[in-house]
């Protein structure tokens, strides 16, 4: 029986790892076997995160969270979470390689994913010139044509970078003016190679094999247009990664996990989540990183208290089956 | 058992002309997705080895087949099977995904 499994590898479940190993809670985070790292394993230079005047590379930021957590007796298992029952006072965390773990709480740090777009074609033709990753896909479009669709800082990011290979990026955008902050607009409006295409929506992606062309339509007055690219970007947000815990957490109405005013308490005691998973609006490294160190300590009082009131699981590590 | 390197001048004798069904891992050392299914796949190549293969091809030292085979996006894992693409995968996946993926040539 474990202290407390965290489960998500992003700055909010390292940062919740370093608190909670040097709280001596002796932390298990389970990591997810291919996304170890979170999103930020898919970026390039991140600028605003304290501490590196000079920025520092996403992936590298992330090996040093890990590191710092592991130095503390955090333990990382590469491996995926496939169910969780959260209800008593031990919860059970299943995994994808069939190991079951058992914890007095749990800390839920399961970030977001990428939004789709959700029209027909996109599906089929993804790997095929449609991508979410322009940091990983971006080589493959050198001297192309391409689009990007979104309006936020990773669609300006992505924009700028992948101009870097592409010979000419499109960025197609819903509305008059962008949601990015200055200085990430800044920086795409000076590039000669982005050009805007404002208030258009992409309806439609064209090509049998290969991306060869966008149809877009107006926001303005629903005409529609072709736009000939080779490849397309997605990058208009993320939705909170909710669903193992659905029918067992309360969500709030934007679709994130609900928890208790400044805190990480959801509605089940000792269960705590934190990061983009808790956050609609803000997002960021640093907010996930503060978000996760708000779980950690909310766990270890949580773990106090049982302490304090004697424990109920004498026993429970004699549990049949395979337990980790 | 790390799966070994083929190149263009490679491809067709170890791939296209193999007796056994080839998995061809495109990669690059620049792809943090890449990384993270490397080992994943040498488990598979490992407990499998008697019915499948499992290469890797760098699509930066060998842009031509990355284009012959119309890579956009890495890790891509093709099965090549009497010389040609039998299965494609995209994107790296957990261990059980993989093999669900790879259950004809696993069996
Ligand atoms: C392209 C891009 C650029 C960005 N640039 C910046 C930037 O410059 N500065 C900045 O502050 N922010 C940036 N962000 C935002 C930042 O990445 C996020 O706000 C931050 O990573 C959120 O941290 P998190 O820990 O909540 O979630 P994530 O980083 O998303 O991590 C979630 C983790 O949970 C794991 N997980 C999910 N489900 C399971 C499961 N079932 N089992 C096991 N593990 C699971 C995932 O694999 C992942 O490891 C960027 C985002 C993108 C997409």
């Amino acid at each position: 029986m474990h202290n407390v499994i965290i489960i998500g590898s992003g700055p909010a479940g390292y940062t919740a790892a370093i608190y909670a190993a040097r709280a001596e809670l002796e932390p298990i985070v389970i990591a997810s076997s291919v996304e170890a790292g979170g999103e930020l394993m898919n970026t390039t230079d991140v600028e605003n995160f304290p501490g590196f005047p000079e920025g520092i590379l996403g992936p590298d930021l992330m090996g040093k969270m890990q590191a710092q957590a592991e130095r503390f007796g955090a333990k990382v298992v590469y491996d995926d979470v496939d169910s969780v029952d959260l209800g008593g006072p031990v919860k059970t965390v299943k995994t994808m390689l069939g190991d079951t773990y058992e914890a007095r709480s749990v800390i839920i740090a399961t970030g977001s994913a990428y939004r789709k777009i959700g029209i027909p074609d996109e599906e089929r033709l993804s790997g095929r010139g449609v991508s979410w990753c322009a940091t990983c896909d971006g080589f493959f479009f050198k001297g192309k044509t391409i689009a990007v669709v979104g309006g936020g800082d990773s669609a300006m990011e992505e924009s700028t970078f992948l101009t870097r290979f592409a010979e000419k990026v499109y960025v197609v955008h819903r509305r008059d003016s962008l949601r990015a902050s200055k200085i990430m607009q800044e920086r795409a409006f000076s590039n000669p190679k982005i050009e805007f295409v404002w208030n258009n929506e992409v309806v439609g992606i064209d090509g049998e094999n290969a991306v060869t062309g966008l149809t877009l339509r107006s926001t303005l007055d629903g005409s529609e247009s072709t736009l000939d690219v080779q490849g397309l970007f997605v990058s208009i947000g993320n939705d909170p990664r909710t669903h193992l815990v659905h029918g067992q957490l309360d969500l709030t109405a934007e679709g994130t996990i609900a928890v208790e005013g400044r805190s990480s308490k959801t509605n089940i005691p000792g269960v705590f989540a934190a990061g983009d998973v808790i956050d609609p609006t803000y997002r960021q490294a640093a907010t996930a990183a503060g978000s996760g160190t708000v779980a950690a300590l909310d766990a270890e009082h949580y773990l106090a208290s049982l302490a304090e009131a004697g424990e109920p699981d004498a026993g429970a590590d004699q549990l049949a089956g395979h337990v980790a | 058992m790390t799966a070994r390197d083929v190149t263009e001048q490679t491809f067709e004798a170890e791939v296209l002309k193999s007796e056994k069904p080839v998995l061809v891992d495109f990669w690059a050392a620049w792809c943090g997705p890449c990384r993270m299914v490397s080992p994943i796949l040498d488990e598979i190549a490992t407990e499998n080895s008697d019915k499948i293969d499992i290469v890797k091809v760098n699509v930066d030292e060998n842009p031509n087949l990355a284009m012959q085979y119309q890579i956009t996006s890495i890790p891509a894992m093709k099965v090549f099977k009497a010389g040609e693409v039998s299965t494609s995968i995209v994107g790296a996946k957990p261990k059980p995904a993989l093999e669900a993926d790879l259950a004809a040539y696993l069996s």
